[in-house]
């Protein structure tokens, strides 16, 4: 693989002097995991003096946090989670007045855009662990394959992961293989579904208007060139 | 045979063996005991299914989700000055210490700093909303054993702190007053000497408690060697705030990776309590809301002059970024993940909330406490049932 620091170019620019160029930990925390995971260490990106993310393979999601455990002192579990990257074909632009303007077909599927370390697939995890001594914390993602999306179970060396992965099977319906108790966290048991999927309706917002639209509402005589409301139909009014 | 694999066998037989105890000396037959979900001692509707052998729980399986209320999905269709009135509801009784991780991860996306007096402020209500929330638990967890009086005391005596907000933020529970590069509002007349003479009510509230709860003989009894959290548990389970600090971890939010707040100019003091039972949780709140009180009177000498609001656009519109912030907020770490698509509105918030993890850990710390200590546990794991749901 190619160093993990190829990334790094994304960096803001933070205008504050103080703030370190260079992370001489969190470079060497990245070096580290390199070593141990070899090319399942996807890529990284370290935003100097603020945080650290790493990307690894599938494969390796276990063998990750058991270096990071066990060699990296990130001994405290933070939290987990995922993000869905397919955005909503139901709209979610607070111009809209409905969620989506007619009961036609969904619109069709945008390109997926990731955030920060890049991705490959619909749904990436997230999870961020913690060095309690050294003060460092670390996001780690992996992107999931396959329908229903699976990983292996980070129970067996963070049991605090265990609700959080009840919490991501329920919210996400990503299969996690080999924990103990797969069932319900919040939802009633014969709820259908995963709500915090893109594609799952907020039903509320399909039935009424959300009321609060009126606070990003253009006040009268209001240029909207200086405000980047992007509503392009208005344009021709300058 | 290899040593270690001799260790966990002695260990395994070792476990065997005291359950057999139990079943043959006892020859009792299971029960399940179904405590809430509206139960006292669960501050609002956790449900826990315990299984029990005679007066011993052999297993706990907290059920939650009665008061879910999807705030992770609401925050995708809502602009991020809007999220801020939803998140005042996770920790209700800390409402203002809600607000700034996620103002925080907002503004290093947009890449602004809130003026120093802002922040200044900003630090004196979170801590504010800390003594009002800590406050509670104080007197709370006498109720939870037996003991009425001091939830009286606790009420009384938060009631000057709740003032005191309001007095700024309009609000006595759901503030719902920082904003994305600064604050909606300066500080009213007079409220500087007025808070003065709160945290002075305060500091004899936690005296009192002291005698009156700390140093009693039948809570001590109650809650000494109950519940004990060993630091690498607590750890693995994502413990947090006074809970791990109970657990002789020696690890501050506030002092260790502050951002956006002005604690690293204070002088103040973390404290640590080795035992991880529930009297040291217990106590080491006690400590927290002195070293809370001491906190906000060095914050209302200090306080700069200037503007409380940076220059900022009339519409959010949030550059496209990650950024995640965490906070030591009265029931420990609290953070957002904010995913922004360069949008009005957040493309994905996870919410960590501290309640979550340090439930979490329940099925494992109950196994094999009996009845009554159930509930000196929960009551000193001190939980707010919004910041466990969501």
């Amino acid at each position: 693989m190619s160093s993990p620091d190829t990334t790094t170019d994304e960096v803001h620019e933070t205008d504050d002097a103080a703030e370190p160029a260079v992370d001489d930990t969190r470079d060497a925390l990245v070096a580290s995991l390199a070593d141990a995971l070899g090319d399942a260490l996807v890529s990284s990106e370290v935003q100097p003096g603020v945080d650290v993310w790493v990307r690894v393979d599938a494969g390796a999601w276990v063998e990750t946090a058991q270096t990071l455990q066990g060699h990296c002192g990130m001994v405290y579990f933070n939290f987990l989670s995922a993000i869905d990257w397919q955005p909503s074909p139901f709209g979610r632009d607070m111009d809209a007045v409905i969620d989506r303007e007619d009961d036609g077909e969904p619109a069709a599927p945008a390109d997926l855009e990731w955030g920060i370390t890049g991705g490959e697939q619909r749904f990436q995890l997230l999870a961020r662990v913690h060095d309690p001594i050294g003060h460092l914390g670390v996001h780690v993602k992996c992107d999931l394959e396959g329908d229903p999306p699976e990983a292996d179970t980070w129970t067996v060396v963070y049991p605090g992961a265990d609700w959080h992965e009840r919490e991501a099977w329920e919210m996400f319906g990503i299969n996690f293989r080999g924990h103990p108790n797969l069932v319900h966290l919040y939802l009633p048991s014969e709820f259908e579904g995963h709500p915090l999927r893109k594609d799952y309706p907020l039903l509320a917002r399909r039935v009424k208007p959300w009321p609060g639209i009126v606070d990003v509402e253009l006040m009268p005589g209001q240029d909207d060139a200086d405000d980047e409301a992007d509503d392009g139909e208005d344009a021709d009014d300058s | 045979m290899t040593a270690p694999t001799q260790t966990r066998q002695m260990a395994y037989i070792a476990g065997q063996a005291s359950d057999a105890r139990v079943n043959v000396e006892l020859e009792t037959e299971g029960m399940t005991l179904n405590i809430g979900p509206q139960h006292p001692a669960t501050h609002g509707t956790l449900r826990i299914i315990v299984r029990l052998d005679g007066e011993r729980v052999i297993s706990a399986e907290p059920v939650m989700g009665y008061m879910h209320r999807g705030y992770e999905k609401l925050t995708e269709v809502r602009t991020y000055p809007q999220v801020t009135t939803l998140i005042n509801r996770i920790d209700w009784l800390g409402s203002f210490a809600n607000e700034v991780p996620f103002i925080l991860a907002a503004e290093r996306l947009m890449e602004i700093e809130a003026p120093p007096r802002a922040q200044w402020i900003r630090t004196a209500l979170f801590e504010l909303s800390r003594i009002a929330n800590v406050v509670l638990f104080l007197g709370d967890m006498g109720v939870q054993l037996g003991a009425i009086t001091p939830v009286f005391y606790a009420f009384r005596d938060r009631e000057f702190v709740l003032n005191q907000i309001e007095a700024v933020t309009g609000g006595r529970f759901h503030p719902n007053f920082d904003r994305i590069g600064g604050l909606k509002d300066d500080l009213p007349k007079g409220w500087v000497d007025e808070t003065r003479g709160a945290l002075g009510r305060i500091r004899s509230f936690c005296d009192e408690m002291e005698n009156l709860v700390s140093g009693n003989e039948i809570f001590q009894a109650r809650t000494r060697s109950i519940g004990v959290i060993p630091a690498d548990m607590g750890l693995a389970y994502g413990l947090s705030g006074a809970n791990i600090r109970a657990s002789g971890v020696d690890w501050d939010l506030r002092r260790d990776g502050g951002v956006g707040l002005v604690h690293d100019q204070l002088d103040w003091k973390v404290w640590t309590h080795p035992d991880g039972d529930s009297f040291a949780r217990y106590w080491v709140r006690l400590q927290e809301v002195r070293e809370a009180c001491g906190m906000v009177e060095q914050i209302l000498d200090g306080i700069p002059s200037g503007p409380v609001m940076a220059k900022v656009p009339r519409i959010f519109k949030v550059p496209a970024g990650e950024a995640y912030v965490e906070t030591e907020n009265p029931l420990g770490i609290m953070g957002y993940y904010v995913v922004s698509k360069g949008d009005l509105v957040p493309y994905r918030v996870k919410i960590r909330s501290a309640s979550f993890n340090n439930v979490s850990i329940t099925p494992w710390v109950l196994r094999g406490v009996y009845v009554p200590d159930v509930i000196s546990i929960l009551a000193s794991l001190y939980f707010i049932l919004g910041d466990i749901d969501r």
